[in-house]
């Protein structure tokens, strides 16, 4: 039985040249899955934070966490699906939107909630910003009517305050 | 003062306490081997930059110390990639500086240019490319750090030539801050918790296994190892990588166990209880099928790595701290307890252990025809005394020398374990002998791996280094032929070197001193007489070509279903 989960790792790592390298490195020299990765500094600008998703059962994901933290430029590894956090991606999708499709494209950007940042004669361009869900449901709903072109940054993610 | 990234380079060498480097010199490191001329540091010229790497990797297993190689850029730096491989396999700290092309130029397919730091990325504990001649000395200091701290490991450090002979500021006294790497920290020591859990485990066992590792040579803690055995009567064996840790004459030793292992070590551990690793990693040449190790016992995981632990075996109680500490206080808390008991309750299990030991001893029939292979090994240490240094290359070679050689001190059986590097052993040897210029060091070697960097011969004889190199030369690529005629029906698919150097003259061509024995009788001549000859030389032992090493755990099985014959 497959027991694998999918993690949501979040890192801070020194804001040096080849890092991200190293860490992608990481997951494939030792057969680990990268499904999504972003990265970017944060306020301190000589750390920057890696977010990435993989999916893997228990004794991997434990050797993921332990092999990450073993890396000298890993200041700090956190797997976030086990704690509450607070979970986004965006993704921006170029849909058809001939004269029959228009309407119904409109009405199902204005039911999610988010916005067409490019018009063109036969096509829209949507910017979605939301959990993974949405952003699922929104392309299982646009596709039979035509995506033509999709870019998404992966999930970013913040642990929720404790209360 | 002002200084250039050169002078900067070689002072901070002498304030890590490095007296002696392995390199070879090219364009982009000009300036350093100016330098270098200039000071007092030694320099060991070798003849292929693998060379150098894995004299500096000898160096270091022998000594404890960092070892230290200089190479230039581009094709010498790639060079040095399967030395650093090894090296990052076994844990052992290495320096490797390379030269680069000029900043500006990286990036640019420029002469003799390649991205070294990318190349090595995944086969170095870190490494770094200098940018800025105002970097190089933290740099420089950073990588000993890391190289010698934790879980040792080999780092490199690109230097392109701008920076070599830029020019800055420097003062060489203000650099005795303590390094501190926010994303760095090795925990050293143990959790005292877990150290009670694993006394009271010693405690109740019926049939316990001490097994240890590079990490119990690494962190020299072969003292505390052999006193915990002898104080609770443990029996114990020891990776390939820790042989010397524990006494190989010492009645409690069972021997290596694994692939190749010997029958009581195998079947100790099929039947234990309570398995102690210290130092180990758990590799697949020792666990066989990893679902069936030690199917019987509980197991206590005593690593300076979290990484390994939980990695290929369950484990029932994890430390994680440096081996030596950590033993140091196992021993300190048995002091409280009474053992007066504990030779009668393992007396069963060490009469069992003993049956078994009987039952299939290591063994061979050395006629009077043809020279035996493990009759060499045999030999060999009884005319050292079991006292030499012994490096080995890799396959047939390697195994008898493991298996033949009693090993009673740590730091003196060197060999490539993890990455499994022929033509290890030569370079390695000429390290060894550099750290030890009073020493005996052999090289166990087959025909095939000695040929990989034979050309070393003229590094040994240049700096006058009396290596013995002992070839167990049958014509054959020894290791996959026995695997061939086991499991592929003879098949002897491109393993037979129809092609051989006459290595005596080889020998003598370089410098050396080379000696052959045919037959039986001329075995023990020939070792005298190489022993006492203070010159390198290269011993052409014609052995019997189709011996097998046994036992043999064939791949997927668990390690009790050895091959004896």
């Amino acid at each position: 039985m497959d027991d694998s989960k999918r993690h949501i790792l979040t890192l801070l790592v020194d804001n040096e040249p080849g890092v991200l390298s190293r860490v992608a490195g990481l997951f494939s020299g030792r057969g680990f899955n990268i499904e999504s990765l972003c990265v970017a500094p944060t306020m301190d600008a000589a750390v920057s934070r890696i977010t990435v998703t993989t999916k893997a059962n228990p004794p991997v994901i434990e050797q993921i966490e332990k092999q990450l933290n073993k890396l000298i430029n890993v200041i700090k590894v956190r797997d976030l699906s086990i704690e509450h956090a607070v979970k986004r991606e965006m993704a921006l999708i170029r849909v058809k939107a001939s004269t029959q499709t228009r309407a119904e494209v409109l009405r199902i950007v204005d039911i999610f909630r988010c916005k067409v940042v490019d018009v063109g004669a036969e096509q829209y361009t949507i910017e979605v910003t939301g959990d993974q869900g949405k952003i699922e449901a929104l392309l299982r709903l646009l596709k039979p009517i035509g995506i033509k072109e999709i870019a998404r940054t992966g999930t970013v993610a913040l642990y929720r305050d404790p209360k | 003062m002002k200084m250039t990234g050169a002078q900067i380079l070689l002072t901070m060498l002498k304030q890590e306490g490095v007296k002696t480097i392995f390199g070879f010199p090219g364009g982009v490191v000009l300036d350093i081997y100016d330098e270098i001329f200039k000071s007092d540091i030694r320099h060991v010229l070798v003849r292929h930059e693998q060379g150098a790497v894995h004299a500096a990797d000898g160096y270091a297993r022998a000594s404890g110390k960092v070892g230290v190689c200089l190479v230039t850029s581009g094709p010498g730096a790639t060079n040095t990639v399967t030395g650093i491989a090894t090296a990052y396999m076994d844990s052992i700290p290495l320096v490797v500086f390379t030269g680069q092309v000029p900043t500006q130029l990286i990036g640019n397919d420029a002469f003799q240019e390649v991205d070294i730091v990318g190349i090595t990325r995944p086969c170095t504990k870190h490494n770094y490319l200098v940018k800025d001649t105002r970097d190089l000395a933290r740099t420089v200091r950073e990588a000993f750090h890391i190289a010698r701290s934790g879980r040792p490991g080999p780092v490199l450090v690109d230097i392109p030539k701008n920076v070599a002979n830029g020019t800055v500021e420097f003062d060489p006294d203000q650099n005795g801050s303590k390094i501190q790497i926010r994303s760095y920290n090795p925990t050293y020591e143990p959790n005292v918790r877990q150290l009670k859990k694993v006394v009271k485990m010693i405690r109740n066992a019926r049939r316990p296994v001490m097994f240890g590792g590079g990490g119990i040579i690494l962190s020299g803690a072969a003292q505390e190892f052999t006193k915990l055995a002898r104080r609770t009567k443990i029996p114990v064996t020891a990776s390939l990588m820790g042989l010397g840790g524990f006494p190989g004459t010492d009645p409690l030793w069972l021997g290596m166990p694994g692939m190749h292992g010997t029958y009581r070590a195998n079947m100790s551990l099929g039947d234990c209880d309570l398995l102690i690793g210290v130092g180990v990693r758990f590799d697949d040449r020792v666990t066989g099928k990893t679902d069936t190790f030690c199917a019987k016992a509980k197991i206590v995981h005593i690593d300076i790595d979290p990484t390994s632990i939980r990695k290929n075996v369950g484990v029932a109680v994890p430390v994680v701290g440096d081996c030596k500490l950590s033993l140091k206080l196992l021993n300190e808390m048995l002091d409280n307890e009474d053992f007066s008991d504990i030779v009668t309750q393992h007396r069963p299990w060490l009469d069992q252990v003993g049956e078994w030991k009987n039952t299939q001893p290591l063994a061979y029939e050395q006629g009077d025809d043809k020279i035996k292979p493990q009759f060499v090994v045999d030999k060999l240490f009884e005319l050292t005394d079991g006292k030499a240094i012994i490096t080995t290359e890799v396959g047939q070679n390697q195994m008898w020398a493991a298996q033949y050689y009693h090993f009673d001190q740590p730091n003196h059986f060197i060999s490539s374990g993890g990455l499994g590097t022929m033509g290890f052993g030569l370079p390695a040897a000429i390290g060894a002998q550099i750290a030890f210029p009073d020493k005996l060091v052999v090289d166990v070697a087959g025909d095939g791996s000695i040929q990989m960097n034979i050309q070393e011969m003229a590094t040994a004889v240049q700096h006058c280094l009396p290596v013995k190199v002992a070839i167990l030369n049958n014509g054959f690529l020894g290791m996959v032929r026995q695997w061939q005629q086991l499991f592929y029906d003879r098949r002897y698919s491109c393993t037979c070197m129809e092609c051989a150097p006459d290595f005596a003259k080889l020998a003598e061509a370089f410098g050396a001193v080379g000696l052959r024995a045919t037959k039986p009788s001329e075995v023990e001549p020939v070792l005298r007489e190489a022993i006492s000859t203070p010159r390198p030389v290269i011993m052409d032992f014609v052995v019997e070509q189709e011996e097998n090493v046994y036992p043999m755990v064939p791949a997927g099985k668990n390690i009790t279903e050895m091959l004896l014959t």
